[in-house]
């Protein structure tokens, strides 16, 4: 069943963002800034670029081996998610024929260059993103937004709406389970069970909404949520920051696949 | 119908984080004026009741296929355009971490695209004019959730095609993706009435205390919204145009369109042809002839297709595998010493 898998999904995402390693310890602001020029830096490829995609590799590989996170799950993930994105892309290679090269006599057309261009891309920004929530809190995300300026309500929201998943999730998963132990063979799937479950699911939610809400009146809810104050930034995430920087800043303007070589014909 | 980073520009990409971190900025504005505290943690958990019921399929009769409820149109009837925006763009932001559809630079378009159009056109236009206390649910949500899928599917491509990153002509995504649209957007719209219609039928007094709330928001501000939607539409507009502008085909096919015209009388033939040889002389302006020369279509093509012969492909080709190969390997000792140390 989806439902569980995503929820168990989630789950272990979290689970890892608790880890304990260098990547981890490293402040929120610091990995979401340097995510987000790591992927502009690879969108701003032109379309028929593959070569110089290569060295960002570097960027998934050291999160991975720093922060302990599993290759497979990291593998299973991005599978996941490709579908519309492939769907997408297999026009370019129908489309646009006009030969390349020839690869031992294979002809390789533009299309087909610009299709696995997507890809990589597809593969480094989707990696990265995953590899973010995997090693970092969501509270420190939501943190590293407040600090830089998003509304508070908005963030405030983000924080709540996480909260609630994990209730809500397994509060849905025992009503589907429920109905589905009550409807044989293909019953219980049309839209009118569907729409009494969630008008159900909705009313429960609202109620418990009011109830959630006294509770933090009783604790001394005022209108607004304080935040933790994190630790401040350090020498390792100045050093980290530094260094990722000069590293895209280094593979956006530089070909270093064409320079090793041609040091290494010289 | 999620963008993914992969097929956006930059350019794109940010251009529409900007519009749509000013929605959110805004929203949160007007929801601070009016907001009850008690709406706080509702939107939280309405939020995570529409992620919920999002992970529930269930089968479209007549075709056999599964779908399952987008949510944008619900929020909005629930909560209001505001505070329906802000939480819908939480649910996306949410879905672009940690399920990672879309993609960070993408999810600028995704609040944009499944957030605002429900929000701030179907909501305020559609829904609250045709939904009059408690009559025409159907008629009112159904509409409404189709229009704002379809604009959302519009944009969709309009995205795609200014990104320039696939070759999907124009026409062909359209008339891919509207149809599509209907279609989501009817069951969307099906499934929302529904919905609502079932909390009226159980609990009214609860649907009332709701959209009470957002009912005081919109009759404040249609007028408002409606020079803010226009302003929006402008600036867009200019800045959708500023890429065309940048977007050298565009340009070119317009101009041919204006002076490649078959209407230009054909006395007129030889001034064109004074003009072109003088045009040629004095290289003004090149690229703006009035019929493009072999030679010249020559050139653009190869400016639009980098020269990627053999040589030069297979060139870096081993320099990456050797960037690669050091990539990997620092990787896997890194592994292996952390597993050492423990």
């Amino acid at each position: 069943m989806r439902f569980d898998e995503e929820f168990f999904n989630l789950g272990y995402i979290d689970k890892l963002a608790y880890q304990n390693t260098f990547i981890h310890r490293l402040d929120a602001r610091i990995k979401v800034l340097i995510s987000v020029l790591f992927v502009i830096s690879v969108v701003s490829f032109p379309k028929y670029e593959i070569l110089r995609l290569m060295p960002y590799f570097l960027f998934p590989v050291i999160f991975i081996a720093l922060g302990d996170i599993p290759v497979g799950f990291l593998a299973k993930r991005v599978l996941i998610v490709s579908g519309f994105i492939f769907f997408i892309a297999l026009f370019n290679p129908i489309i646009d024929r006009k030969v390349a090269f020839y690869f031992f006599n294979i002809p390789v057309s533009y299309g087909l260059i610009s299709f696995f261009s997507i890809f990589i891309k597809f593969f480094l920004t989707i990696s990265i993103l995953i590899l973010l929530v995997a090693t970092t809190s969501f509270s420190g995300i939501c943190y590293a937004l407040r600090y830089f300026r998003v509304p508070e309500i908005f963030v405030n929201q983000l924080l709540f709406l996480y909260r609630y998943i994990f209730v809500l999730f397994e509060e849905t998963m025992r009503m589907v389970r429920a109905k589905e132990l009550r409807s044989f063979g293909n019953k219980g799937g049309d839209i009118k069970s569907f729409i009494k479950l969630t008008g159900n699911l909705l009313i429960k939610s609202i109620e418990r909404a009011e109830r959630i809400y006294y509770a933090m009146l009783s604790r001394g809810f005022v209108g607004s949520m304080p935040y933790l104050r994190k630790k401040r930034i350090d020498i390792y995430d100045i050093s980290f920051f530094a260094i990722s920087f000069v590293f895209l800043v280094f593979f956006r303007f530089t070909n270093i696949s064409t320079a090793i070589e041609n040091f290494i014909k010289r | 119908m999620h963008m993914a980073d992969a097929l956006i520009s930059p350019e794109v990409g940010v251009g529409f984080w900007a519009l749509s971190l000013g929605g959110i900025i805004y929203s949160a504005r007007k929801l601070k004026e009016k907001i009850d505290e008690k709406t706080i943690p509702l939107m939280g958990i309405l939020g995570a009741f529409v992620f919920s019921a999002q992970m529930i399929n269930f089968t479209i009769p007549a075709t056999g296929s599964s779908g399952h409820l987008g949510g944008g149109m619900l929020l909005a009837i629930l909560l209001g355009p505001y505070a329906g925006f802000i939480v819908m763009a939480s649910i996306l932001t949410v879905q672009a971490l940690f399920f990672a559809d879309g993609g960070l630079l993408a999810l600028g378009c995704n609040i944009w695209n499944l957030g605002f159009y429900t929000a701030f056109v179907a909501y305020p236009f559609i829904y609250k004019p045709l939904f009059k206390n408690g009559k025409n649910i159907f008629l009112a949500t159904i509409l409404s959730a189709i229009l704002g899928l379809q604009m959302g599917a519009f944009s969709v491509v309009l995205q795609t095609y200014f990104s320039g990153v696939t070759e999907l002509p124009f026409t062909t995504f359209l008339m891919l993706m509207q149809p599509i649209h209907l279609a989501i957007g009817i069951v969307e719209g099906i499934v929302t009435a529904g919905i609502i219609r079932y909390l009226i039928q159980i609990r009214p007094e609860l649907f009332e205390s709701l959209s009470g709330n957002g009912e005081a928001l919109v009759s404040l501000n249609l007028k408002k919204v409606t020079v803010t939607l226009l302003l929006l539409t402008v600036l867009t507009g200019g800045f959708l145009s500023w890429f065309a502008s940048t977007h050298p085909d565009g340009l070119e096919w317009s101009i041919e369109k204006i002076y490649g015209k078959p209407e230009i009388p054909e006395k007129d033939h030889k001034i064109t042809e004074f003009l072109k040889n003088l045009q040629e002389k004095i290289a003004f302006l090149p690229d703006y002839s009035f019929k493009k020369s072999n030679k010249e279509q020559e050139k653009e093509e190869a400016e639009k297709y980098p020269n990627l012969d053999a040589g030069t492909t297979f060139s870096g080709l081993i320099g990456s595998a050797i960037v690669l190969a050091v990539i990997f390997s620092t990787g896997f000792l890194i592994k292996t010493l952390k597993r050492r140390k423990n």
